[in-house]
């Protein structure tokens, strides 16, 4: 019997800075990209990741994954600290969990046959396999995404973009992960092939029983695979919620209008619908606002926002919201659609 | 309603060492004043290379065919000087990646008051006021202060915003934007798609938006053209197209882009890949990747032909097309 635990993965108190030359003669700046992070990732779901370009979204994985190190904070997995993990003691972790990028053309060595890619983690993860028995899973995890077995010898530029993010998949699913994180795996392909692809990792997590990390900017893919979502706003989580709540009740009001923002396939929806312009862009991370760091953007704003840091409130169903006036600002009937 | 450009059996043609590569053919649309006109499809669809060569701007192995009327005046064919004196002024382009659109050394007045000074004669202070007048048209805060600043200094959406300001200096007829928000993120996406709306309502400029997203199609567009391996598939109004779409390929690209209201279990998406353009398959381009091809579609190419109340369509099968069948 399975007795993994229910929680594999928990993030606690996780911080990340980034020190930036200022120049010359001035003291380097901090650049704040993760503070105040905690949540956990049950075994077996979809946790979906969203915000804007330099939320720090990207960096989150990297720091659940170690290719990061996270400045303070823990990263529990199955009970055990990553962060406190000499490099030869993370490495017997690293088959557990594994990653999908972005570009994949650019996440593949050109120099590297298909085989030879997808075999890669074994010859570090698993030495004790020997030739055959690598390209016997070579093969069978390259049926599994949907690649045949001729394909083998080519090299990655004779792919597009589609066929090598199944070679990525591939490669990350040959030790038998987990847990992958998945970051931003669709936005670089077709309308066509990003839907094969979604298709492709559902199946795939079925299948297998992983649980996945989706990172991604696109807030209508992330709510076609996930279970939970988690909104991030200049790298601290505002809420965090099942898909169903966050799309049908928002709370916070970045929430909400992340989710009038993003567009409809309906003409008529579309015309209809009334956007909660989001004035201005996301602020500097080197310099935040004062209390809430939403609150410059931000059409509930009162005086104390600047004041308070809103704490992460676990309200109904264990949904986290960070926000003073969640109460007050209620949501309303057309939260998502703005119809 | 006025007709401000008229395309007319245009074709574009790329030489390679042995061969060429047809990325467009026969391509024929109108576009309206202050219309919007969204043009969808795949890499490779043609899309881009359709209206670089409109703009004159192909690469170097391009070649263009047919005509592109600007009232009289034929874009297609004409000498780089010339077409100079419309480029800019009639008609303006703008890209996906506005830092590769602006010169990174130069600061953002300059670049802006050189369009006016070389098509409208302004003197360098007139230039320069008319600039930055555009940048508060366009939303930019403090534009007086931001005309001073490099492109490096500006975040993404800003910069869009000085590209969409160049563009309309001097208040084009026509702008076409390739996936301008692509490189966008939604917030700033929702604050451009209503800056184009404004455009084509208040100024009566007519818009051709490049877009792989059926979404933002949907928000702005009046008209489609759907593109498939350098053809026209599927020409319509946009509700005629996104509710009762004829064309299998169109279908399957609704099915394939997931809403953000709707949640199904499983995407609908189209099979295989699309296709090379250098290899092409017999008959329909898109046969190999269609649930109703039948013998006819493996031998012959549908022509694009009327399909009445405006519509036209470029497929052999009348039947209906049931969801969940494209698959």
């Amino acid at each position: 019997m399975d007795q993994t635990p229910i929680n594999l993965l928990e993030i606690r108190d996780l911080k990340k800075t980034f020190s930036i030359s200022g120049g010359l003669l001035s003291r380097p700046l901090v650049l704040t990209a993760l503070a105040d992070i905690n949540f956990t990732i049950r075994k077996g779901e979809t946790l979906g990741i969203v915000g804007e370009s330099g939320c720090g979204k990207s960096t989150l994985g990297r720091c659940i994954l170690q290719l990061l190190a996270p400045d303070e904070g823990q990263v529990l997995w199955l009970g055990q600290d990553l962060t406190k993990l000499p490099a030869e003691e993370m490495r017997k972790h690293r088959a557990d969990l594994q990653i999908i990028f972005q570009d994949p053309l650019a996440s593949l060595n050109p120099r590297m046959t298909v085989g030879e890619i997808i075999a890669d983690p074994l010859r570090t993860l698993r030495p004790e396999l020997n030739k055959d028995e690598r390209r016997a899973r070579v093969l069978k995890t390259m049926e599994a995404v949907g690649l045949l077995p001729e394909m083998i010898n080519r090299y990655p530029h004779e792919f597009s973009g589609g066929q090598a993010q199944r070679i990525g998949i591939a490669r990350a699913l040959i030790t038998e992960p987990k847990l992958i994180v998945c970051d931003e795996p669709v936005s670089a392909l077709d309308v066509s092939i990003q839907a094969q692809i979604l298709n492709l990792l559902s199946e795939l997590k079925d299948e297998f029983g992983l649980t996945l990390i989706f990172i991604s900017h696109n807030l209508s893919v992330v709510r076609h695979v996930s279970d939970r979502i988690l909104v991030l706003y200049l790298g601290r989580i505002v809420e965090l919620a099942t898909g169903d709540e966050i799309y049908e009740e928002p709370r916070h009001p970045y929430t909400r209008a992340l989710l009038t923002a993003v567009p409809i396939p309906d003409p008529k929806l579309a015309r209809q619908r009334n956007i909660d312009g989001l004035k201005g862009e996301i602020p500097s991370p080197i310099n935040p606002p004062s209390g809430c760091t939403f609150r410059t953007r931000c059409r509930f704003a009162k005086p104390r926002c600047a004041e308070v840091r809103p704490p992460l409130e676990t309200i109904e169903n264990g949904r986290l919201v960070a926000c003073i006036r969640w109460r007050e600002i209620g949501v309303p009937e057309d939260a998502v659609l703005g119809v | 309603m006025k007709q401000v450009l008229s395309v007319q059996n245009m074709s574009v043609t790329f030489a390679l060492h042995n061969s060429e590569v047809h990325a467009v053919r026969e391509m024929n649309f109108d576009l309206a004043e202050g219309e919007t006109l969204a043009v969808v499809g795949e890499s490779g669809s043609g899309k881009s290379q359709a209206f670089l060569a409109i703009m004159g701007l192909l690469a170097r192995n391009g070649r263009t065919g047919g005509r592109a009327m600007m009232g009289d005046v034929n874009l297609i064919g004409m000498a780089t000087d010339q077409l100079d004196r419309y480029r800019g002024k009639d008609i303006a382009m703008i890209f996906q990646d506005p830092m590769t659109s602006l010169n990174p050394s130069l600061k953002i007045k300059t670049q802006l008051s050189e369009v006016l000074v070389k098509h409208r004669g302004f003197d360098k202070a007139k230039a320069t006021n008319t600039a930055i007048e555009m940048l508060e048209r366009v939303g930019i805060p403090e534009p007086a202060k931001r005309a001073n600043a490099y492109p490096h200094q500006l975040s993404g959406g800003m910069r869009q915003r000085v590209m969409i300001a160049m563009a309309l200096l001097c208040q084009p007829k026509i702008l076409i934007a390739d996936e301008p928000t692509t490189a966008l993120d939604v917030t700033v996406q929702a604050q451009m798609l209503d800056l184009f709306k404004t455009l084509t309502d208040d100024f009566g400029t007519s818009l051709v938006l490049i877009t792989h997203d059926l979404g933002v199609v949907a928000g702005v567009a009046d008209r489609m053209m759907v593109m498939y391996g350098g053809r026209a598939v599927e020409k319509g109004g946009v509700d005629d197209l996104f509710y009762d779409p004829r064309h299998p390929y169109t279908l399957g690209l609704l099915h394939s882009t997931p809403h953000i209201a709707k949640r199904a279990a499983r995407l609908d998406p189209i099979q295989g890949l699309p296709p090379s353009l250098e290899h092409l398959p017999k008959g329909c381009s898109f046969n190999p990747r269609c649930a109703f091809a039948f013998d006819r579609c493996l031998i012959e190419r549908p022509p694009l032909t009327d399909a009445g109340s405006g519509r036209e369509k470029a497929c052999f099968y009348e039947g209906p097309m049931a969801y969940g069948k494209v698959a």
